[in-house]
């Protein structure tokens, strides 16, 4: 079958095959998606690998379009009573990979920016709510924050142990009866073979009202990693949340890659350093050339301000992420 | 030329050969020669002896080099004193999709500085994949007084600062191309550096831009340039200006129009109307950026002698494009969205049977719930209708063996077939077969074949077929394809004329590309990305043909031994210096 092969080069067989033997969250999407091409054609969407990509999370950054169910739930909708804001359970129950999980707290705009490696480990210690705001310290929020932690644990049981993951392993099919097989598309650089400035004539066309002005405001963004920059039209974006939708899609390739590119040999403990390693950060260059975090302010003053972009590991977000960093550490 | 001498040459048909030589004039052959345009065709003239290859290189005004890297600048102005014009393509094409790494090389100042000594009295430099900065720009400017013609596409390295100078500086330009570059725009003030005085351009074409200009700037200047032909806006231009414009330029033979999207009052819309209905000229239709459906009628008058008419960033539904298609009987290539899906392709295969060219582009390339665009529907109804079809770019969510096999067969003269199955690896979606009879079709029917882009599940027999059949094949893009490196030796085996080969995602290692060795000489260029190749293949390669350079460019994070991108063509000039660190020459 095509998405097989497809795999290979994008590395997500590997990862079906390494996740089969750690028994980790994310195997139970990664290894349902053969099945669900074999029972579909090409035509019928039947393949989340998004759940399988990389997140970076930004304030309000729940991306609409993936349906969530935890125990037949439709977790889509926010619970508002006790602040969680679904998008990390997703990542846990879809089996994000290398997820970044977006904590989001969407009221306020902060944001949360962490891999949900998908590691129980992680997760149970509420990693994924790691804000570079130092969002468990109660100085922004407290309550959403802290309330979110005990619905995590809730639902992960005991944070060590991969059993409850099992358990999710029978929930995550109908996830992904939802998802599209093009999915992957995105994930692949250079593919379908567009130019740029079509590419980007017509992403500013799906996101501009016609009467928005002309005018674009196209930034670098860099990834710690990765081979090459990007450039993104600011204006093309109305919020944080279609932003952070549009970096994800441009940088989970690089993630994923990594892994891919290392042929059939992909050892356990490197893909474990991928998994467990640094948390990304997503930092802007301003104006006056300091390096700020994003998602503080609000996204027009952000768009006016913002130079460039960089996607920094958490390791190297000291002054910015000390939370991130910390996490960095008890992980390791 | 004096008349005894011709006397001369003829009276001496039996002459031997010093006198044969001389009877026939070099300043003659240079005479003739000079009216030969093809580069093509001079090479081979070049290649007949000495004296052609003397006349040929002082009659020679236009050089085209294809790859930056196969020669230096020293070596064409060494070779030919007299040009005045220069096409010049750097990055390899991949380049466009992003997969090669940022300042990989294909400067152009080096260039200039060589160009600025040996010909002051340059005209025209058309540059694709170049990387030219706004310092080169000024330089340009200011180097040629003669400067005339200035053509960049798929650039980048530069911004609105640099075309501000050739605007300043260039007395007698002619065009200014500005075609889908990596641009920073810095806004729109740059046009308004042509002087006053300044009355001689015939191609303006910004599309790339969307800063606004100052509208009252252009009109100014395109009301003054009289030989105006060819004027390409960009989309802060709103139609209201689109007619103050065409008012004063009914001469235009193409026209990119601005936004085609704002709301006009009644008489606005007439006004529009009439103005393009005296543009008696115009051939080719650009732009309609957002276009309206409702106002598509404007340009009805002038659908009539439409040859050539991109809609490629308008996205239209199908009955507004087969309306606007049932007034333009004459055309003869059309690019369209797939929004218009297989509904609109069925109108281009009733309205339009010149066609030969069709280039279907993706709206939403990216987006995972799309259920349109188009299929392998429209595509057969295109051919049925459109016999004379030639070039065909189509991207696609699915395609079949048997409807390939029908397009063929309905369209045997196409010469650039590039299908683009947009899933990866995707086979025939009825029969859950691979692809490979739907290409065997193509170039078993499609003997004039020159170009193909292949896309979906394909095998090894695929590429037995293109290595058996496509003898005339000279350009071939393969990704996510082929099952072993036997693939690409019978690639590299069967295609004689293959010149550019670049191939992505695939599961061809050292023996396939040790396979072409003998070949690569007589090719541009071959790029190999994400395949099995390794460095030591690579440097096998290096070895054995000095002759090539062998370019690998390393990704981070990968194996040592693993050559995750390569790029190897041919060179007179050596190993270029210029190289980033991520590039590894062998």
């Amino acid at each position: 079958m095509s998405t097989p092969l497809e795999h290979d080069y994008i590395g997500l067989a590997a990862t079906s095959s390494m996740e089969r033997s750690s028994e980790k969250i994310s195997s139970s999407s990664s290894s349902s998606i053969p099945s669900n091409i074999e029972d579909k054609t090409t035509n019928n969407p039947s393949l989340n690998l998004k759940e399988t990509e990389l997140r970076l999370g930004l304030p309000g950054s729940e991306s609409p379009e993936r349906k969530l169910s935890l125990f037949g739930k439709d977790l889509e909708t926010n619970d508002k009573s006790n602040g969680f804001v679904g998008s990390p359970l997703k990542n846990l129950v879809s089996g994000a990979k290398r997820g970044f999980s977006d904590a989001i707290d969407g009221s306020n705009g902060n944001w949360v920016f962490a891999i949900n490696g998908k590691s129980d480990v992680e997760l149970g210690k509420g990693a994924v709510l790691a804000s570079p705001r130092g969002g468990l310290d109660n100085k922004t929020n407290p309550q959403q924050v802290r309330t979110s932690v005990p619905v995590m644990k809730e639902v992960v049981g005991v944070p060590q142990s991969p059993k409850p993951v099992q358990d999710k392993k029978n929930l995550v099919p109908p996830v992904n009866e939802h998802a599209s097989a093009p999915a992957a598309k995105a994930q692949v650089v250079g593919w379908p073979p567009i130019r740029s400035f079509r590419k980007n004539s017509m992403a500013s066309n799906l996101a501009k009202n016609s009467d928005e002005a002309a005018g674009c405001l196209y930034v670098k963004v860099s990834m710690d990693g990765a081979p090459y920059l990007r450039k993104v039209d600011l204006k093309t974006y109305n919020n944080y949340r279609e932003f952070s939708s549009a970096l994800e899609k441009m940088f989970s390739c690089f993630t994923i890659g990594q892994c891919g590119s290392n042929g059939d040999g992909l050892s356990e403990s490197r893909l474990m350093d991928l998994l467990h390693g640094s948390e990304y950060v997503l930092t802007y260059e301003d104006k006056d050339g300091d390096w700020m975090l994003v998602g503080d302010v609000p996204w027009e003053m952000f768009t006016d301000s913002c130079r460039r972009l960089r996607i920094m590991k958490g390791s190297e977000a000291i002054g910015l992420a000390p939370r991130a960093m910390e996490k960095c550490k008890n992980q390791n | 030329m004096e008349p005894s001498e011709l006397k001369r040459s003829k009276d001496s048909p039996n002459s031997d050969e010093s006198t044969r030589r001389s009877s026939f004039p070099d300043e003659v052959l240079e005479r003739v020669l000079s009216l030969l345009k093809s580069h093509r065709d001079r090479s081979s003239v070049s290649l007949v002896c000495k004296d052609w290859y003397n006349a040929e290189r002082w009659s020679r005004t236009h050089v085209f080099i294809g790859n930056c890297y196969s020669v230096s600048p020293e070596i064409v102005a060494r070779r030919f004193p007299k040009i005045r014009s220069v096409t010049l393509k750097g990055k390899p094409r991949f380049s466009d999709f992003n997969l090669v790494p940022e300042n990989w090389g294909a400067d152009i100042h080096a260039w200039l500085v060589v160009f600025a000594a040996k010909y002051p009295f340059l005209e025209e430099l058309r540059l694709k994949r170049m990387a030219i900065s706004d310092e080169s720009l000024e330089f340009l400017a200011v180097s040629f007084p003669n400067f005339k013609a200035l053509s960049l596409l798929s650039c980048d390295g530069f911004s609105t600062n640099g075309l501000a100078a050739i605007a300043t500086h260039c007395k007698n330009l002619t065009e200014l191309d500005i075609q889908e570059n990596g641009i920073d725009d810095k806004g729109g003030s740059w046009l308004s550096c042509f002087p006053e005085s300044f009355t001689s351009l015939e191609v303006l074409n910004f599309a790339n831009l969307s800063s606004d200009i100052n509208f009252d700037a252009l009109e100014r200047l395109v009301g003054r340039c009289k030989s105006m032909r060819v004027l390409k806006l960009n989309r802060s231009v709103s139609l209201e200006q689109l007619q103050r414009l065409l008012v004063n330029a009914p001469q235009l033979a193409e026209l990119g129009t601005g936004s085609f999207s704002e709301e006009l009052t009644f008489r606005q819309y007439v006004e529009l109307e009439s103005a393009l209905s005296n543009c008696q000229n115009m051939h080719t239709l650009y732009g309609l950026w957002d276009a309206k459906g409702i106002y598509l009628p404007a340009l009805y008058p002038v659908c009539t002698h439409l040859t050539f008419l991109n809609l490629s960033y308008a996205a239209l539904r199908s009955d507004e494009l087969a309306k606007l298609l049932a007034h333009c009987p004459r055309l003869k290539r059309l690019w369209v969205l797939d929004t218009v899906e297989d509904k609109g392709l069925e109108a281009v295969g009733l309205n339009c049977p010149l066609l030969e060219e069709l280039r279907v582009f993706p709206a939403d390339p990216f987006d995972e719930e799309i259920i349109h665009g188009v299929t392998e529907a429209g595509f057969v109804a295109v051919s049925f209708g459109c016999p004379r079809l030639q070039y065909v770019l189509y991207f696609c969510r699915q395609m079949t063996n048997a409807a390939v096999a029908t397009i063929v067969q309905n369209c045997p003269d196409f010469t650039h077939f590039r299908l683009c199955i947009m899933n990866p690896g995707q086979p025939d979606y009825i029969t859950n077969e691979p692809m490979d009879e739907a290409f065997g079709a193509v170039v078993k029917t499609c003997t004039k074949l020159q170009r193909l882009s292949v896309s979906g599940r394909l095998t090894d027999l695929t590429f037995e077929y293109i290595g058996r059949y496509a003898k005339n094949l000279e350009t071939l893009s393969v990704a996510f394809a082929g099952s072993s490196d036997w693939g690409m030796q019978c690639v590299m085996g069967g295609c004689s004329k293959l010149r550019k080969l670049e191939i992505r995602d695939c599961p061809f290692g050292n023996a396939a590309l040790l396979s072409g060795l003998e070949k690569y000489e007589s090719m541009r260029s071959l790029w190999m990305s994400a395949c099995n190749v390794t460095m030591n293949g690579c440097r096998l390669l290096a070895r054995e043909m000095p002759r090539l350079n062998v370019e690998v460019m390393k990704e981070d994070g990968s194996d040592d031994s693993q050559a995750d991108k390569v790029y190897v063509y041919r060179s007179i000039a050596g190993p270029r210096r210029d190289a980033p660190p991520s590039v590894l020459t062998l």
